[in-house]
């Protein structure tokens, strides 16, 4: 790999057809200002700026801390937000400037799988209603057929089909979930976007619920867009794995590169805080504690915007905004925004930022000293 | 002796559906220095165990013996455990926001718990201790965040500030029920970091609930595996990661995403936990067993040791003897311990 391959525009990997393209997308929400005379209005920068595209039956995993943007980009993606800038192709059609009802039709092939089994479920509504809602909404069944797809989809995602009567109490947090992948399959959409669908469930249920993703997806040939904030359960599913920092993607890759040669130094700290179940392995690796909090994204920093807590921030981190591009000779497919890439076999725990510490997240105590 | 040393703990709820058995006959002890894991999914008791202890179930039915010590927790009144609460035994709960009273100052909230319990200390004295105490616990810039209200930290933040109060007088043993689960991984490994410096500088004992095996690796130094308000196994660190006996240890352990290598497809374990309120006869595991036999659903395997190691517990059915265990593991699983798959 050369100079010259890294500077061309990426090379479509293998996979199906581009299902989905997100270019430049912004979505900025104002806030309420207690300064009324305040002639500039303040922006909570949720997504700024974030380009990535999702191929036909593959996994796009989307990683990153609380705030960092994620679930917001999703809910653009979805149009359940209007985008404050940036262009939506889904299926080869432009749908960021889609009005509320031109998107309903497109609402079919698109769904989304939510975290909380227990708040996205109206508990004073039967489950067969719940699902085949729907098939009510887009008046495409009614009565007996309605009914005999409902029992369809409820088999598919491994429910007992006679439980149409019941009410959502009556399900455990894992079956739960089932209904919430049901009602999202009722349409076989082509995309979707599940928000969390694992975390608010116990281990042994959360495997259950990832086999029938896989299956699911084999079968019907979904693609995912999977947010999640357990990492390991994202590299169990996902194709390519995009790491978002403060509304921006800081590192975009194949799974297994990613994990094999995490290049932005915010992804290998975040790769290293995993706690790893091996207590041998545990005891061995070097953690990577970075310091601080995100910053808040109303007023984010300048140039990079994870330099307050970077190891390895410079002068050029504060002034230059990096790119998103293939680093240190990566192949065209995984792209890191960053200005000193981590080596292979670099340890960032031992790095110390070279900008004065007043541009840093002022660091005391047991960590700093650490 | 151990610092701690629960014997037979019994809790139940009456609740308009019947008589809930939360904890089923738990036994464990800690000792001064060490950390001791309690892993269960949601309903296996493991937080209702240590409340019981703390005196925060009210309306419970209780029995059973909690020694801390030279005192039986247990049979304390009010005002003795309120003694107890907070100076020589701390906790730490999962949601740092609701344990954080949003009125107050969190320095407030330190200085309140401090002169609560030392009333010579001014103040002054208190406050100047709790931004101490806020200092060491890695809150950036503490002498002047002591004056900020919960809402104005982070989640990280106020975890590491509930870390701080509960330290704050130095208790004997700190109890931890999920106190990373509503953290982001970077923070995390920040709390668990300051959890474990501060148990080695002043030699707390620390009982770490949760239901993250990661954690338990990273922290632990011997795990109870719960089940249905019951111990199913309970062992040093090492020999529940590779050498565990019971089929839940090792189901928990299977499904699990693989961290590195080859990405399978997962297994889980079937079926749903049992309701406690009207439990299976035998073994609370046996309807989601992969190794069950008829034994197992008519009589309660007792928790006896593994092996010739005495440290190791195991409530099962399946032959004691780690070799016969093995051999029937490779017929229904059809691999070996991790430990010997690597050796």
């Amino acid at each position: 790999m050369n100079a010259e391959t890294t500077a061309t525009v990426p090379e479509p990997a293998a996979g199906g057809d581009v299902l989905l393209r997100v270019e430049n997308l912004v979505k900025y929400f104002p806030v309420q200002s207690s300064a009324f005379f305040r002639r500039d209005r303040e922006y909570v920068h949720a997504v700024d700026g974030v380009s990535l595209e999702v191929r036909q039956g593959q996994t796009l995993g989307l990683v990153g801390e609380t705030g960092c943007g994620k679930s917001t980009l999703a809910r653009c993606i979805l149009r359940l937000y209007n985008i404050t800038s940036g262009r939506i192709t889904f299926d080869g059609r432009d749908i960021s400037k889609l009005s509320a009802r031109q998107m309903r039709p497109l609402r079919r092939e698109m769904q989304m799988i939510f975290q909380d089994p227990y708040g996205s479920l109206n508990p004073r509504r039967r489950v067969g209603s719940i699902i085949g809602d729907p098939f009510a909404i887009h008046k495409t069944a009614t009565g007996q057929e309605r009914k005999r797809k409902v029992q369809e989809v409820m088999e598919l995602v491994g429910l007992n089909p006679e439980h149409f009567n019941r009410f959502p109490a009556e399900f455990s947090g894992g079956q739960r979930q089932r209904i919430g992948v049901a009602r999202a399959l009722a349409f076989r959409p082509k995309l979707i976007v599940c928000d969390e669908p694992v975390s608010a469930l116990d281990v042994s249920i959360q495997a259950q619920i990832i086999n029938l993703l896989a299956d699911l997806q084999s079968e019907l040939g979904l693609t995912y867009l999977f947010i999640a904030h357990d990492l390991s359960v994202v590299r169990h599913v996902s194709n390519k794995v995009a790491v978002m920092y403060l509304g921006q993607v800081t590192e975009l890759a194949p799974v297994d590169d990613l994990w094999a040669h995490p290049r932005h130094p915010y992804t290998d700290a975040l790769l290293s805080a995993v706690p790893v179940p091996d207590p041998d392995k545990a005891g061995q690796r070097e953690r990577i504690i970075l310091a601080g909090d995100v910053p808040s994204p109303i007023s984010p920093p300048s140039g990079c915007r994870f330099h307050p807590r970077c190891p390895k921030a410079a002068p050029t981190c504060v002034e230059k905004d990096p790119v998103l591009e293939p680093r240190l000779g990566d192949a065209a497919d995984h792209l890191a925004a960053c200005h000193f890439p981590v080596e292979d076999g670099e340890d960032i725990s031992k790095s110390r930022p070279t900008i004065s510490a007043d541009e840093r997240v002022i660091e005391s105590g047991l960590l700093g000293s650490a | 002796m151990a610092l701690l040393e629960v014997d037979d703990l019994h809790v139940s709820f009456r609740t308009s559906d019947g008589i809930v058995q939360a904890v089923r006959g738990v036994s464990f002890h800690v000792d001064a220095g060490q950390t001791l894991g309690i892993v269960g999914e949601s309903g296996s008791g493991k937080s209702v165990s240590t409340q019981t202890i703390m005196g925060l179930t009210r309306g419970a039915r209780i029995s059973g013996q909690a020694m801390f010590e030279g005192r039986d927790l247990l049979t304390l009144g009010q005002g003795e455990m309120r003694k107890i609460r907070g100076a020589e035994i701390g906790m730490i709960f999962q949601d740092p926001l609701s344990s954080l009273h949003p009125y107050y100052k969190v320095g407030w909230q330190i200085v309140e718990m401090i002169r609560q319990h030392d009333h010579d200390m001014s103040k002054a004295q208190a406050k100047a201790r709790a931004v101490e105490l806020l200092n060491l616990v890695g809150i950036p810039q503490a002498d002047r965040r002591v004056d900020d209200y919960p809402h104005q930290f982070s989640g990280g933040m106020r975890q590491r500030a509930m870390i701080a109060m509960a330290m704050s007088l130095n208790p004997k043993l700190l109890i931890a029920d999920e106190p990373t689960t509503a953290l982001d991984v970077t923070v995390q490994a920040q709390v668990l970091a300051v959890i474990k410096t501060l148990q080695e500088e002043f030699g707390t004992a620390v009982i770490l609930i949760t239901h993250d095996l990661g954690v338990v690796a990273d922290v632990a130094d011997n795990v109870q595996v719960m089940y249905a308000g019951a111990v199913m196994e309970k062992a040093d660190l090492r020999t529940t990661f590779f050498a565990h006996h019971h089929p839940y240890t090792e189901g928990l352990l299977q499904s699990l995403p693989a961290y590195g290598g080859e990405r399978e497809r997962l297994r889980p374990i079937h079926g749903q936990p049992p309701s406690l309120i009207n439990l299976p006869p035998g073994c609370p595991f046996a309807p989601r067993c992969a190794y069950v036999m008829d034994r197992c659903r008519t009589e309660v395997p007792p928790l006896a040791t593994v092996g010739t190691d005495a440290t190791h517990l195991s409530a099962c059915w399946l032959p004691h003897d780690m070799a016969a265990r093995n051999e029937l593991r490779l017929k229904v699983v059809g691999e070996p311990l991790p430990a010997q798959a690597e050796a």
